[in-house]
């Protein structure tokens, strides 16, 4: 038993917490690609920058000396996913809104996506440094130790604070997603947008609301995955500029424009990562008591070594591009 | 056209002399070089971009595999490695290798024994993991080995200049399979697929120590020209010697570039260039016209890939030393984005111009951020308010932002570049 529980500590608490921070990444840029048909590559900045808005807020709730019950990232979290919507429909204003006006082709807007993730990249680093930063300077990391040895385990469940209430608040926001895109006007319009623009906007349907709407939808949603990743591990200004790729592929595995899709895709990434450096021999151990002495297990048997567990993500990517370049589910084709 | 081209190139000549007469000689020189090797990489962009509209984000991937080549090829010959059972190792992963290929080939052709659909694309799947079990099998206690008791491989000992062809080389070759892979695919997937290839390129290289010391970097690599060590040994002084080897490493950079200029311009003035225009434009009119659309985009893609994989040995040989780790994509990917898109995709002047531009800018908004931090905390602490802290570090990062600035201003009012595309239009 003591197995199994290495193996859930192991690979279903940290596959969740990753697969959560990828779905809720993943389903931004799908929704921009879905609406604006560019693959949003800012979106990286959106998440950090999204990160630092809500450790701002938190340093100035500790310093009013507000004390919370829960880890105050996400008390705060809401009103720093309300600051990163209106940053995000200001670089759309800014960036993005001009070049399509002139009718620039996806291509220019994704170049343009670049120039603007340099820049916010270039600011955060400007005014926070080059430096790590956390959000439990001042209050203390819960870690639940659930025992578990009435199942006949030694060894007890083991997860932090911020990854369960993490797990929580992504299952939340899916669902209020999940409503808003099939109950409400706005969600049906999006989601008639991105199936066909040119007839959405023939309907009657207000095209310039729902840019909007999805820039605000992703915003909110790059700050949440921000956040979270932050509070997991530490906040620095490249935090989510090494994980884009991955979450890319989430959205590509996914099927680009498939809002279900980029979270199916993004806990598929994320578990696939951490079964992939996950060291067999832990669980396989007791086997070495039937097996003979030549064929006794190796101390280390991972499919790949540790420092290869980014690169699990773009072999992913790459096979899906071959071998089903839309998607698991029918992805959008412009 | 040709006078606006004079009159920016003159401008970026005198731009030179400023940058020469404030940071000095030495600092200018080397930065010239190194100008001039991204200017050869620019020049592989503009094919495959300019020329061919295909979107390669993976130039990182491309410069590493040059630098890995050149340092494989000019470092000294390491003799522990080859006295050692190492050689016999790889030799037998080698052999692993070569199985596995071989299993995964027969495995996607078992439709000739009549085993198809689904069965076959288990069977695939699990030559696959087979091959990869075997190679694993055979590289890992080699590798292990070579770590202990050599270090590294180590390197072949010839002129760098055979590690830049050879940079050439390798570059094409992985340009082939990864073409073969991607090319297939709509701009956005192909930009995002090159990334990851890229990234799976820099990870191999980086992990794999036996091959490349990894993070342990490998210096000093030797230059094709003479060292200044070597000027100074004939008695010149310490200023003159260093500006003749950088002279000399500079004009022999220059002649790779003009002849890469000089075999492009060719290219894509005659029929060939007509048709990867034709292509790029309009794939679907080209096709129908009987042109073979996607082994002119493999070829296309390859050449360019070329370009970039002996710029990128170009750079390693000249700074010595190679650091995997060092390898970002904002400083090797997007970087040469925006030197195209700045200079002018589809212009090869464009393309040099674009180049020397932005990395004249990318390693002189470091010292210019410096100067206005400097004077801006000057008056604040005159003023009384706080002086600004770690202005040192806070400017290195000034490049980043003004990169991006460049590029939002060049799409925004420029978004050909400053010297065009020329569309000479016959009939």
């Amino acid at each position: 038993m003591t197995e199994f529980i290495f193996f859930i500590n192991q690979v279903v608490i940290a596959g969740a917490v990753l697969g959560c921070i990828y779905a809720l990444g993943a389903v931004g840029i799908t929704l921009i690609f879905g609406i604006l048909r560019f693959a949003h590559f800012a979106h990286s900045e959106l998440m950090t920058s999204g990160a630092f808005f809500a450790f701002m807020l938190a340093a100035l709730f500790a310093s009013w000396g507000i004390v919370t019950p829960i880890p105050t990232g996400f008390v705060v979290l809401p009103l720093a996913m309300v600051l990163s919507a209106i940053f995000a429909l200001g670089i759309d204003k800014g960036f993005y809104a001009p070049l399509r006006k002139r009718g620039a082709k996806p291509v220019i807007l994704l170049i343009a996506s670049i120039g603007v993730t340099l820049m916010v990249q270039g600011l955060i680093r400007l005014f926070f440094g080059a430096g790590s930063y956390s959000f439990f300077e001042t209050e203390t990391k819960d870690v639940f130790r659930i025992d578990t040895s009435f199942l006949g385990s030694t060894r007890p469940l083991v997860i932090t604070e911020p990854q369960l209430l993490m797990i929580v608040v992504t299952v939340i926001s899916v669902l209020a997603l999940h409503l808003f895109l099939t109950r409400s006007r706005l969600g049906k319009a999006m989601r008639a947008m991105a199936d066909n623009a040119d007839l959405a906007q023939v309907s009657g349907i207000n095209t310039a609301l729902v840019v909007r709407v999805t820039w605000v939808v992703a915003g909110a949603l790059a700050c949440m995955a921000g956040t979270m990743l932050a509070l997991d591990v530490t906040l620095k200004p490249d935090l989510a500029f090494n994980i884009i790729i991955p979450i890319f592929a989430a959205a590509i595995v996914g099927g680009l424009g498939q809002a279900y899709g980029a979270i199916a895709g993004g806990l598929l990434i994320g578990f696939a990562e951490s079964l992939a450096v996950f060291n067999w021999t832990m669980v396989l151990r007791p086997l070495n008591a039937v097996l003979p002495e030549w064929a006794q297990l190796p101390s280390t048997l991972a499919l790949v070594p540790t420092e290869y567990k980014l690169t699990v993500a773009f072999v992913i990517l790459v096979v899906v591009l071959l071998v089903r370049p839309t998607g698991i589910f029918k992805g959008a084709s412009s | 056209m040709i006078r606006r081209s004079l009159g920016l190139f003159a401008g970026l000549f005198v731009l030179i002399l400023v940058v020469g007469w404030l940071m000095g000689l030495p600092f200018t020189s080397s930065r010239l070089v190194e100008a001039a090797a991204y200017a050869l990489i620019a020049l592989g962009l503009n094919i495959q971009w300019g020329y061919g509209g295909l979107f390669n984000f993976g130039i990182m991937g491309f410069l590493m595999l040059g630098g890995f080549a050149v340092t494989f090829m000019s470092y000294p010959v390491n003799a522990d490695f080859w006295g050692s059972d190492g050689p016999m190792l790889l030799g037998r992963a080698l052999l692993a290798f070569a199985v596995g290929v071989l299993l995964v080939l027969a495995a996607r052709r078992s439709d000739r024994i009549g085993i198809t659909g689904r069965w076959k694309a288990a069977l695939v799947v699990l030559a696959w993991f087979v091959a990869y079990c075997v190679y694993r099998s055979q590289i890992d206690p080699a590798a292990a080995y070579i770590e202990a008791n050599a270090g590294f491989v180590g390197g072949l000992g010839l002129n760098a200049v055979f590690g830049w062809i050879f940079g050439g080389i390798l570059a094409a070759g992985v340009a082939y399979i990864v073409g073969k892979i991607a090319l297939g695919l709509r701009t956005d997937y192909l930009a995002i697929a090159t990334i990851g290839i890229s990234e799976i390129i820099r990870a191999l290289i980086k992990n794999m120590d036996w091959l490349t010391r990894g993070t342990l970097t490998v210096s000093p690599i030797p230059w094709p020209t003479p060292l200044p060590q070597d000027y100074q040994a004939d008695g010149a002084d310490q200023m003159s010697a260093l500006l003749m080897a950088r002279g000399g490493y500079l004009a022999l950079a220059i002649v790779v570039l003009g002849l890469a200029i000089w075999l492009v311009s060719r290219a894509y003035a005659g029929p060939w260039g007509r048709m990867m225009r034709a292509i790029r434009d309009n794939h679907i009119a080209a096709a129908s016209m009987g042109k073979d659309v996607k082994s002119r985009q493999l070829e296309i893609f390859i050449f360019g890939s070329v370009l970039m994989g002996i710029g990128g040995a170009m750079l390693v040989s000249f700074t010595q030393i190679f650091d995997p780790s060092s390898y970002q994509p904002i400083n090797h990917t997007f970087l040469i984005w925006v030197m195209i898109i700045v200079g002018g995709a589809g212009n090869n002047w464009g393309a040099v111009f674009g180049a020397v531009l932005i990395w004249l800018v990318w390693v002189v908004s470091e010292p210019v951020a410096k100067a206005i931090f400097d004077t801006v905390s000057y008056w604040s602490t005159t003023v009384g308010w706080p002086a600004i802290p770690d202005i040192e570090s806070r400017s290195a990062q000034m490049r980043v932002f003004v990169l991006g600035l460049v590029i939002t201003i060049a799409l925004r009012y420029a978004p050909k570049g400053l010297i065009p595309e020329v569309v000479r239009r016959e009939g």
